[in-house]
């Protein structure tokens, strides 16, 4: 596969690491009430998507940013690559 | 006699005549034949022995789609295996030996099983071996292992060289033939960047094997002058004896090309090399494969495709009989008939099971039409053909053809189902190849030349275009028309003779009736079941037959019926190529330490640490045994002063304003206040709440810390953090770098280690203890003017410090670190010492940090803060990870000091049976303590921490001891830590 990184270009799937799907974004409140369930579900339970999925991507033998590549599952199109930061941002993850 | 079925002409120079052995026997060909032509020329037809039966087989095809003649080639440890000689180019003293025997190939001591052969029917190893099971792995399957089977391995290792290589193009031509060439042609002339590969060492395709005329040349006349035009374009490569084996994602293609030629006159050379070639456009001009039609005992040497027959007559002049007869369905079959008699080979007969009237005259043949062939007699080879009509006739070759198949494999490859074409009675490719690829000619299901040849014409022009180039306007090249007409004819009632479908794996019409009588209605269940299609050359020459014959016997239409697809490789890839360079000692990186050398000169003994090679311990003269220099270097140290290579650690560097806030959320214990000048030692929790390492991390100054990890867990640590910093917490002002490999860090350990360091440490710092206490970390210079970093921290127990240089500086440290410890009976120490240091003070490490260990389970519970959200914080309060029936670490010594005592034993109570359900826990690191003069271990064991004082016993099985242990602190040396702080 080739990950078309925003900042260096097409590169080779095999320069990265995958993670998972960018749920693990997400990562829940420990004060709220009911953090012990949201965190299980953040830990442990994964949509198993067939179709695009954004997904979390490693440039380690790169510049070691983490991706966000949308991906189809079934027939691995990627349909957009973009900083891992800045998605994080619109998700509205800060400090 | 030298050569007899060797004719005038062909594509081979026989004026160089080569030399070569087969089982033993000197033979001659010529330069340009592969190993399967000169086979024939010198009339050797029956070259092998069948998977199952052991049936006598001959030569079937011209090319990779071989069943048959599969292979030893070479000796000692180059010989290869399963090497089909179809495809192997001939060279002088090239060594062949046929395979699966027993015995010589004329007789076959294994031959018998065909006798048997009712026992082995489809699904014989599910039927027969099942009972009783304990014949399985003594009797059943090295019986069967040792009679099945393929090649022998030369079982040394490969002394050849593979590399990898990696090509971009615009356009990707698969196949050289005449829609390959044409497409070639167009594509290239708009300066687009064109790969053409074919598998052949000669490229042209059928263009080779035929007599069609084009543009008023000669097929391979033609071939050879767009490859010559091809060739002096820049923009194209061409990559002859290269098959494209795999197509993956978005454009990316496995490639093979074979060396071989090269290799043998230099080994270093690599004899073949993977390529990786990414495309934006691909055009498959594959081409097509013949398949057979199944009759009794269709599988006698002498028995070949019809296509194959030509190929051999035409492209290598060689007539693989002298009396030979055709049976076909189709008209492509009559041109064997033909191109035969043009050549001045006698043609016995042919017989075609269609009822029309004869396709071409065919001078001094019979014809027999609306007629099947149903057996064949000769025992090594064919001696005559029963037909239909009760007829007998004589003949040393049959060529039978059954119609051709579009070799459209690469069009699966992203799971696209191909779709069954009546016209041409085959499969054809389904709408979904992968992205960016078209399909021309035969492979395409365009049979006909003259129309292959435009299809490849425009095809070329048109990927061009699609990516913005512009063709030069140019009249694809010319040939006749010549039809091509079929019936399907799928097999013949042969009565109680059977009939193959799969030659390699010896799958008859019978198998595949008995699979679907049973209840095997899917092709991949019966692909399964009979293992049809599954061996190394994928069915070929067999799937498509194997589904028309379950059309039949399921009474449906071939499209009904369904069909397989394809995944790579196309034809089989050594997994030497796989490797490529990456073998032995390359299979991944070597890393040194910068004091490497030095170790070395002082005899150490090293061990592979991850990629690291650390010294394990350093022998001295008079030392017999590991544990004599271990329990040295640990006395020494403990007694005076030792040193340790721990450059392996990984180091992370970390500046911004928002450090401390960071390393807080990443570690279990609390980090907010870190002061400058201090080390803290930090446990990092997955967020399951699992341990998932330490380590100790240093304030350098407000916006700057150094973070060391253990060796094994630098790189995924490093991950870790930056997916906390750019996907949490992207505004926290934090940089980070790993510095793991810019830093040398040597531990230096035990009472006199202050004393020695003062000798290093440049007079302007105080390193006393009130200057730099217990934790304390601090930036000086050594040796003289030497940036360092010294941070007092101990893994051993000791008054002990790490200090770290700049890599380049590392080795004259180390040396000026020994010179200076003179004095104080300087050590070094390794990796073994520095684990029976670490055991003996009770520190966690690797064999406890499993990943199933919480903080509560090793003791640490009470660091972890509650007053913060971290990684790992919430999950590790649940529950159950707090139960105190949990496996807790805690230190183990023998009741009976003078037991050994051995990481891996289980622990369970005194009395109890050692079987799994009274498993209370194991031990994890033990040593040999020279301190405490027996064997320690750390362990862990349920509800560890309220049991001391308690004895269980330590079983274990495998190494068959069982000692009774006391449960005891983890730390043996020096509970109360007042060595640390002196």
């Amino acid at each position: 596969m080739i990950i078309n990184h925003p900042l260096l270009g097409p590169r080779d799937s095999e320069e990265f690491v995958y993670l998972g799907s960018t749920d693990l974004i997400n990562r829940p409140d420990w004060e709220s009430g009911t953090a012990a369930e949201d965190f299980h579900q953040y830990q442990y339970i994964r949509e198993n998507v067939a179709g695009d999925n954004p997904e979390l991507w490693y440039h380690e033998q790169g510049d070691q940013s983490w991706l966000v590549v949308t991906r189809n599952t079934l027939t691995h199109e990627i349909k957009s690559v973009e900083l891992a930061a800045d998605y994080a941002r619109r998700m509205g993850r800060s400090k | 006699m030298n050569q007899i079925n060797r004719i005038k002409g062909g594509i081979v120079d026989q004026s160089s005549e080569l030399s070569f052995t087969f089982n033993g026997q000197s033979l001659k060909g010529y330069q340009g034949d592969t190993l399967a032509s000169a086979l024939l020329a010198n009339n050797k037809h029956l070259v092998g022995r069948s998977f199952k039966y052991h049936r006598p087989r001959g030569i079937f095809t011209a090319g990779s789609e071989e069943p048959n003649a599969i292979m030893e080639i070479g000796t000692g440890a180059y010989q290869e295996p399963n090497t089909r000689a179809t495809v192997t180019q001939l060279h002088d003293g090239l060594i062949a030996n046929s395979q699966n025997h027993r015995g010589p190939l004329s007789f076959d001591f294994m031959a018998i099983t065909d006798m048997f052969s009712p026992l082995l029917s489809a699904g014989f190893y599910y039927k027969t071996f099942m009972w009783p099971k304990a014949f399985w792995e003594k009797i059943y399957e090295p019986a069967i292992r040792n009679s099945a089977g393929l090649g022998r391995l030369s079982k040394q290792e490969d002394p050849d060289t593979y590399d990898k290589g990696f090509r971009y193009c615009d356009i990707l031509i698969v196949g050289a033939g005449a829609s390959g060439l044409s497409a070639a042609l167009t594509a290239a002339s708009s300066g687009a960047k064109v790969i053409l590969a074919d598998e052949d060492f000669l490229m042209g395709g059928r263009l080779n094997s035929e007599t069609n005329e084009i543009d008023g040349m000669t097929g391979p006349q033609w071939a050879m002058n767009a490859v010559a035009k091809l060739n002096t374009m820049d923009n194209v490569t061409l990559m002859p004896d290269t098959t494209i084996f795999g197509a993956y994602d978005h454009g990316i293609y496995g490639a093979i090309e074979n060396r071989a030629n090269e290799a043998r006159e230099n080994n270093a050379k690599p004899r073949q090399v993977n390529w990786r070639i990414y495309s934006k456009r691909t055009i498959l001009c594959a081409g097509a494969t013949e398949r057979a039609i199944a009759f009794g005992n269709n599988d006698r040497p002498g028995i070949m495709l019809a296509s194959a027959v030509r190929t051999y007559l035409n492209r290598f002049a060689v007539a693989t009989g002298e009396s030979i007869s055709v049976y076909t369905n189709n008209d492509d079959g009559w041109r064997t008939a033909k191109d035969l008699i043009d050549k001045g080979v006698n043609v016995e007969a042919v017989i075609d099971s269609r009822k029309i009237s004869p396709v071409m005259e065919v001078p001094g043949a019979r014809t027999f039409m609306n007629t099947n062939v149903v057996n064949t007699k000769g025992r090594r080879a064919i001696k005559s053909i029963k037909l239909s009509n009760g007829k007998t006739i004589n003949t040393d070759t049959l060529a039978v053809s059954g119609g051709w198949n579009p070799n459209l494999h690469l069009t699966c490859h992203h799971r696209g189902v191909p779709k069954y074409n009546e016209n041409i009675c085959s499969f054809v490719p389904g709408e979904s190849a992968p992205e960016g690829m078209t399909v021309a000619g035969r492979a395409n299901g365009t049979m006909v030349l003259a129309k292959a040849i435009e299809e490849g014409h425009n095809k070329g022009i048109e990927a061009a275009k699609e990516l913005g180039f512009d063709a030069k306007k140019s009249e694809h090249a010319r040939t006749d028309n010549i039809n091509y007409n079929i019936t399907a004819n799928w097999g013949v009632e042969s009565g109680k003779e059977r009939a193959w479908v799969d030659y390699q794996n010896d799958v008859t019409v019978k198998d595949i009736r008995l699979a679907n009588l049973e209840g095997f209605k899917s092709v991949e269940h019966v692909k399964r079941y009979t293992t049809l299609g599954m061996a190394t050359d994928q069915g070929k020459t067999a799937n498509v037959l194997a589904i028309g014959v379950m059309s039949e016997n399921l009474g449906k239409s071939v499209d009904d019926t369904g069909t397989t697809i394809f995944r790579p490789p196309y034809s089989p890839v050594a997994i030497g190529a796989f490797a490529g360079r990456r073998r032995a000692k390359e299979f991944y990186p070597t890393r040194y330490t910068p004091s490497h050398k030095w170790a070395d000169e002082k005899g150490a003994v090293f061990v592979e640490v991850g990629m690291w090679y650390r010294a394990q311990w350093f022998p001295k003269q008079g030392e017999t045994f590991w544990r004599d220099s271990v329990d040295r270097e640990v006395r020494q140290t403990r007694a005076s002063v030792g040193v340790c290579d721990v450059t392996t650690l990984g180091k992370i560097d970390l500046k911004g304003s928002d450090i401390s806030e960071f390393l807080n959320r990443v570690y279990a214990n609390a980090f907010a206040k870190v002061p400058v000048g201090k080390t803290r030692y930090g446990l990092m929790l997955r967020e399951d709440g699992m341990a998932m390492d330490d380590g100790t991390t240093a304030r350098l100054a407000e916006d700057h810390f150094v973070m060391t990890t253990t060796t094994a867990n630098a790189v995924s640590v490093y991950r870790h953090l930056q997916f906390c910093h750019q996907c949490l917490w992207p505004d926290l002002d934090v940089h980070m770098i790993s510095v793991t490999e810019q830093y040398a860090q040597y531990a230096v350990a035990g009472p006199n280690s202050r004393k020695l360091l003062q000798k290093i440490v440049d007079p302007d710092f105080d390193i006393s203890n009130e200057a730099l206490p217990f934790m304390g970390a601090t930036e000086l210079t050594v040796c003289g003017g030497t940036p360092a970093r010294l941070f007092r921290i101990s893994f051993s127990g000791e008054l002990a410090y790490e200090i770290a240089v700049q890599t380049r500086y590392g080795d004259s440290l180390m040396r000026a670190i020994m010179e200076a410890g003179d004095e104080f009976d300087v050590v070094a120490y390794g990796t073994e010492a520095l684990g029976v240091m670490r055991i003996e003070k009770g520190h966690a490490a690797g064999p406890e940090l499993n990943g199933q260990t919480s903080a509560y389970d090793l003791g640490m519970g009470g660091m972890i803060s509650g007053k913060k959200d971290f990684i790992g914080y919430t999950l590790g309060m649940r529950e159950e990870l707090q139960r105190d029936d949990r496996m807790q670490m805690v230190g183990f010594k023998p009741v009976n000091t003078g037991d050994l005592l051995q990481a891996g034993a289980h622990l369970v109570n005194i009395g109890d049976e050692p079987i799994t359900y009274n498993d209370q826990g194991w031990i994890s690191s033990c040593i040999y303590s020279p301190i405490m003069e027996h064997y320690i271990g750390l362990g862990f064991i349920k509800n560890g921490q309220n049991r001391k004082g308690e004895t269980v016993r330590a079983v274990d099985l495998l190494r068959g001891n069982d000692v009774e242990v006391e449960i005891v602190s983890p730390h043996f040396v020096d509970p109360e830590g007042e060595r640390l702080r002196v």
